[in-house]
């Protein structure tokens, strides 16, 4: 079955899973900006990075016939030095007008802190100045519940338009609180955190199948680039009909990635 | 929509396990010498709290917030880039 990859972080696979994807039914890969296990040492190191992104990426997706696609920001754990964060911040627009680039992210919180939450703002304004859409990271584990409630409300007072804007790596205690604000939720399947692909199938079944996707958002840690289509198998192991499983893995995702006019597969 | 059966078809087995390595690991923790933190205290909690969820709570969603901070205020600064997986007053 033909999916989305909505959020994986390529720069930091093989080749060989871009070979393993195709083959697996992907027909496209959307790729947020993030942290890159380290903390970079220059504005310049950024711009490196948003050429890797913008640049060489789609040209290794393109070989295995997958269309890239990016999300721009400098993500929160690097974002907690605010003046470091603003001269990042000041070289995106340069980036903006690439064809591949979809929006702003993944922005968000790590550690709940008061400059993240500052850097998280201003991203969302220069998001809202360039009409993107946003990507949004919650944190992780304990942190998870503050984060999330801090960053919905922090889009309220900001007057965002949910529709336009993905809360990511929700799981059963935020996923409520993200979709009865009217944002969109993304579900991560890990092998060790955020979701399984039988806890995610279980959000679909509480919460329901609008306004949610499902990623793998495989990186340099313990993560599976092909989760997605492993978790459709489950979700047929789950008695869920073709269409069913085609609208959480393909249409969900092109329904809010086409809001972007840089997507088109 | 499968039916209980179904569910035991394809999770029993798998739930059995985890089961077992949760059980072991306590175990463990009781056989070795030196002191608990509160990573513990906090899965204690979530042990408790998935056998008895509060009222209109799943026992996942009672596990996650078992595990959670729940402070509502921006943290003056960020001292660890990490989580640890509990709250540090659990």
């Amino acid at each position: 079955m033909n999916y989305i990859e909505p959020h994986a972080h390529m720069v930091s696979r093989t080749t060989a899973d871009y070979q393993a994807m195709a083959m697996a039914g992907c027909v496209a890969i959307c790729e947020p900006a993030f942290w890159a296990g380290f903390d970079r040492g220059s504005v310049e190191g950024f711009r490196d990075y948003y050429r890797q992104l913008t640049e060489y990426e789609p040209a290794r997706a393109k070989k295995f016939g997958i269309p890239h696609f990016t999300w721009l920001c400098i993500n929160p754990k690097e974002a907690e030095d605010a003046g470091f964060g603003r001269e990042v911040l000041s070289i995106i627009p340069d980036f903006l007008d690439a064809p591949t680039v979809l929006g702003i992210g993944e922005i968000g919180l790590n550690k709940n802190t008061k400059n993240e939450l500052a850097i998280f703002e201003e991203h969302v304004a220069l998001a809202v100045k360039h009409d993107l859409p946003i990507l949004i990271h919650t944190p992780h584990l304990e942190d998870k519940l503050k984060g999330t409630r801090l960053i919905v409300d922090s889009l309220k007072n900001a007057n965002v338009d949910p529709g336009r804007v993905i809360i990511d790596h929700v799981e059963e205690h935020t996923a409520g609180i993200v979709l009865d604000a009217g944002f969109w939720a993304g579900m991560t399947l890990y092998p060790e955190s955020k979701c399984t692909p039988g806890r995610a199938i279980d959000i679909l079944e509480t919460f329901g199948n609008e306004n949610i996707w499902m990623n793998s958002a495989c990186d340099w840690g313990i993560s599976d680039p092909l989760a997605v289509a492993k978790c459709s198998i489950e979700m047929k192991k789950r008695q869920y009909t073709p269409e069913l499983i085609q609208k959480v893995v393909f249409d969900n995702p092109k329904k809010f990635l086409s809001q972007s006019p840089n997507f088109r597969i | 929509m499968p039916t209980k059966t179904d569910i035991l078809d394809l999770y029993f087995m798998d739930s059995r396990y985890k089961l077992l390595d949760i059980a072991a690991y306590l175990d463990r923790l009781d056989r070795h010498d030196g002191e608990l933190d509160f990573r513990q205290r906090g899965f204690d909690k979530a042990l408790a709290a998935m056998q008895a969820p509060p009222t209109g709570k799943s026992r996942a969603q009672a596990v996650l917030e078992a595990l959670s901070d729940h402070s509502t205020e921006p943290a003056d600064a960020a001292t660890i880039q990490f989580a640890f997986g509990a709250p540090q007053d659990s």
